[in-house]
């Protein structure tokens, strides 16, 4: 590609005489068309300003529409206007220098030094407004320095008395060369006389096409409606100052015309009341079609739309690998791919012309389209031959591009393969789904057809669905089976779990097995074994699984030799020994088989071990049954003493506690006051008895499951770690515990107390917050508005966080977007600069790491070692 | 100089200089600066134009090189 670099690019003001040489024509009449609907001659819609009608030729250069990019035409003002967005550029001049002489008002010895200095202009204006101010009298001609003001954004004051454009213009035109250097002009290029417009450049017609309305009534443009304006002003102020009219009426038309042509260039310029159309819509001028999200530039410029897309609602289906979009059949015959015809796919792009309508266009080597039709069908395929290329309808196996917004990472547009489908949504695997963090109540996605080899090419090797199981941030899993899948395979590969006959031929045959594995325990296949087909020969894996975590976490000082086996897993060439398959295998971040199959296998033994998984877990947990019901959470006589304990244990503490506090010989926490002291060891009490009942709950409840009969229920949840913990059990069926806004014991309502049901200044638990019941019995009318402050505070967090978390990455992003990593592996920016000498200091892309290392040594010294 | 969250800073020698800006390209104004009038830059007593090596600590990579250029 031919790349040329922009050294510079240098922005001007317009001079007068500039304009009137850009000008094709003088306007001079305000009227836009006559009576039979014809462009006035010298008026706005003139066309020597260019065409905007297809078929009439531009008066000023003869070409055709499209041709002839218009051309700008010029208006003379009868008196000059200040240019609003210079206002403050004049304001400044006019602070620094003199009126009288036109020099910077500072001694010449001075303006010499500083220019000498090392500094930015902006500093040395600064400087010259600074020292100007406090000058009485010109140290060049001796006039007395004057005050300026500037009533934004146009009018200005001398010593409180309103000073005209014209006598501005002068004071601008008697500036020195030399001092604008001062100021950081280009004396030869820009002088700030041209800040207040004596011409005004008129845009072409092309920039403001009138639009006919199916009634036959003209409709102008909004500019061409501001010009109008202006140049009706023009014409009155003219024939007011020639009849000699009062110098009173005089200026407000002046004013008139200021304000007109301040609109025109920006309609919502500070301290101007916006020019409104007859309906009272506010006019889009200039800066208004540039500006904003709407604007050109993020909209038109930014924006661009494409060819080959898109988009539909998104829905489930768990029997396409992750690799696959289902593409409904209506939006595939409507997308194409160009083919190019070789001497090898010739035969066979023939016979699909012959025999389905799949070929949309023919392109001739000279890039010539036809397009196909049953009458053209013979002559075209006559024509085909190497070097031509056809155009045809999507099909299964093509690579397209998924996306949904908003696109915040690399993973939010993936590559994936067609497929074909009736039905009218995006079909997609629903383990897909988290790395667009997408969901099937209604969102809707964007398909994109990359449409040349090249591009087909990159978006298989870069964009890949299976190369982004693992995560391009964190290098651990991210596309992986959660949920159901994790709850589902736990229970599959649970030590009692057996499959008869019927099952485990259904299952095996799924993986295309046909002949059914032996078994140890007579007419029973165990899941483990089921699980084990899904996984590859020679993979040997040993680490500790989620229910070893609970089970340590109930109980840290217990002998983990007596722990469950299922707590320990092992797989020994492909063969599921012990252990249960749980969030540590397959989940985010954890997700072991998934990562070792990932690294030391293949993407694809991934994609096929999720293909596999998806069907037979998604079955077990159909046939088998997870539910839960109301009598899971029903306490017993067991937890009701633990919790009744624990309850009194507390109240003892806390009237301790708070006895102490009034004694003021409660012990300290560093750095702390008496009374946060108090309030932490509260908190921390509260948390402790919650915890016993906690730890009671949980005891049970995994004893239930470990036993030779488990009902599949919110445990099996918490023990694969698919969803819920502990807490939420607790909450549910033991106590809910104390309630926290700003993590501390809820403190605002009522004065030295919570509700006005309390004492003042009670300070004790159940004065401070803390619930005794659970969900199930339901709350006191006290514990339940305690609930609802801190239940309130989680709601106010979540709107808050997701607001300011998420503009906070936009910036980020953008900021970081255009980094690249150099040929010699430095990580630069857009112009070259260095930003990194070693990509993230250490060289390692984590998308190609074991969590962010570039290897897992531990791993590959245990595969030393045997 | 020794400081807790400081990193190490030092003066690159000369000739070193010249090879390490040719490593990274051979364009010394594309390399991360550093203000002359910076406090760690004054205690080093380091003038316009030297490369300043720095030693770094980092979570992720342990130790890392990083260099920049004093500039006013």
């Amino acid at each position: 590609m031919l790349m040329k670099r922009i050294s510079a690019i240098e922005f001007n003001v317009l001079s007068p005489e500039m304009i009137r040489k850009l000008s094709a024509l003088e306007i001079k009449t305000p009227d836009t068309y006559d009576k039979d609907g014809y462009p006035m001659e010298g008026g706005l819609m003139d066309p020597h300003l260019g065409v905007i009608n297809p078929g009439l030729r531009c008066k000023t250069c003869g070409q055709k529409m499209k041709q002839c990019a218009g051309h700008f035409g010029s208006l003379e003002l009868v008196r000059p206007v200040i240019h609003s967005e210079f206002g403050k550029k004049i304001e400044e001049l006019m602070h620094g220098t003199c009126d009288s002489c036109g020099r910077i008002a500072i001694p010449e010895e001075k303006l010499k030094q500083w220019k000498e200095m090392d500094e930015t202009t902006e500093q040395t204006i600064k400087r010259i407004l600074l020292k100007a101010k406090k000058t009485k009298k010109c140290p060049h001609c001796g006039t007395a320095k004057k005050e300026v003001l500037l009533d934004k954004p146009t009018n200005f004051y001398v010593n409180k008395e309103r000073i005209y454009p014209t006598q501005i213009r002068e004071w601008m035109e008697k500036i020195t060369d030399e001092d604008l250097k001062m100021y950081g002009y280009t004396p030869e290029k820009i002088k700030p006389e041209w800040f207040i417009l004596t011409t005004l450049l008129v845009p072409p017609i092309t920039m403001r096409p009138s639009i006919t309305l199916e009634s036959g009534i003209k409709s102008e443009d909004d500019l061409t409606h501001k010009l109008v304006d202006i140049i009706r002003i023009n014409m009155r102020l003219k024939d007011n100052i020639d009849a000699g009219a009062p110098q009173l009426i005089i200026e407000d038309l002046w004013d008139l015309l200021q304000y007109h042509t301040t609109t025109f260039f920006d309609n919502n310029t500070a301290g101007v009341p916006p020019a409104k159309h007859r309906s009272g819509r506010a006019l889009r001028t200039l800066v208004q079609r540039l500006k904003g999200k709407k604007g050109r530039f993020r909209y038109n410029l930014t924006g661009k739309r494409v060819n080959h897309a898109a988009r539909s609602t998104i829905t489930p289906d768990p029997f396409l690998s992750i690799n696959e979009i289902g593409i409904p059949t209506g939006i595939a015959s409507d997308l194409t791919v160009p083919e190019l015809v070789t001497e090898w796919n010739k035969k066979e792009i023939v016979q699909m012309m012959k025999d389905t309508d799949n070929i949309k266009y023919f392109v001739r080597a000279n890039g010539m389209r036809k397009k196909v039709s049953e009458e053209t069908k013979k002559e075209i395929i006559e024509e085909i031959e190497p070097g031509t290329k056809i155009e045809r309808e999507l099909k299964n196996g093509d690579i397209i591009l998924f996306n949904r917004q908003p696109s915040l990472h690399r993973l939010s547009m993936m590559a994936h393969k067609a497929r074909i489908m009736p039905g009218k949504t995006f079909k997609m695997n629903p383990i897909v789904c988290k790395p667009y963090n997408a969901d099937f109540d209604g969102d809707e996605m964007n398909l994109h057809v990359p449409q040349t080899e090249e591009g087909k090419t990159e978006a298989k090797e870069l964009m890949f669905a299976q190369k982004h199981i693992i995560s391009p941030r964190y290098g651990a899993p991210t596309i992986i089976l959660d949920e159901d899948g994790v709850s589902g395979s736990y229970i599959l590969t649970m030590k009692n779990n057996k499959l008869n006959r019927e099952e485990a031929m259904q299952y095996f045959y799924e993986m295309g097995i046909t002949e059914l594995p032996k078994t140890k325990n007579g007419n029973y296949w165990s899941g483990k074994q089921v699980f084990s087909a899904m996984l590859p020969k020679g993979l040997n894996l040993a680490y500790k699984t989620n229910t070893y975590k609970q089970l340590k976490e109930m109980n840290p000082e217990a002998n983990e030799k007596e722990f469950h086996e299922d707590s320990f897993l092992k797989i020994e060439d492909g063969e599921l020994i012990s252990g249960v398959i749980d969030e540590e295998s397959l989940g985010e971040g954890k997700g072991k088989i998934i990562q070792t199959l990932f690294t030391e296998y293949s993407p694809e033994a991934v994609e096929r071990f999720y293909y596999y998984a998806n069907r037979i877990v998604g079955d077990i947990l159909t046939k088998k049954g997870m539910t839960v019901g109301l009598d899971e959470y029903e306490t017993n006589p067991e937890i009701e003493k633990v919790k009744a304990k624990a309850i009194k244990e507390e109240q003892e503490k806390g009237e301790e506690l708070t006895e102490q506090f009034k004694k003021g010989n409660l012990e300290l926490i560093p750095g702390r006051t008496l009374e946060e002291s108090l309030e932490l060891r509260m908190m921390r009490l509260g948390a402790k008895t919650k915890d016993k009942v906690g730890k009671e709950i949980m005891r049970q409840k995994v004893e239930e499951l470990l036993s030779n009969d488990p009902k599949y229920n919110s445990t099996v949840m918490i023990m694969s770690g698919s969803r819920g913990s502990a807490i939420n059990l607790t909450n549910i069926a033991g106590m809910w515990g104390q309630a926290a806004v700003r993590e501390g014991r809820p403190k605002r309502g009522f004065i030295d107390r919570l509700i006005a049901t309390n004492k003042r200044k009670d300070v004790g638990a159940t004065a401070g917050g803390f619930i005794e019941q659970n969900f199930m019995q339901g709350m006191k009318v006290k514990e339940f508005f305690y609930h609802s402050m801190g239940g309130r505070q989680g709601e106010v967090d979540t709107g808050v966080s997701t607001k300011v978390s998420g503009y906070l990455y936009r910036r980020l992003a953008n900021s970081l977007k255009d980094l690249n990593i150099a040929n010699d592996e430095t990580a630069r920016s857009a112009n070259e600069n260095i930003i990194q000498f070693s990509y993230g200091d250490d060289g390692v892309f984590p998308m190609k790491s074991w969590r962010g290392k570039s290897i897992n040594i531990s791993r590959e010294l245990e595969k030393l070692n045997k | 100089m020794n400081h807790l969250i400081v990193p190490i800073h030092e003066i690159v020698q000369e000739e070193e200089t010249e090879e390490i800006i040719k490593k990274f390209g051979g364009k010394k104004e594309k390399f991360p600066q550093i203000l002359l009038s910076d406090p760690v830059i004054e205690e080093l007593g380091a003038e316009k134009g030297n490369l300043i090596r720095i030693t770094r600590e980092t979570p992720t990579a342990g130790k890392t090189i990083y260099y920049r250029m004093v500039v006013k």
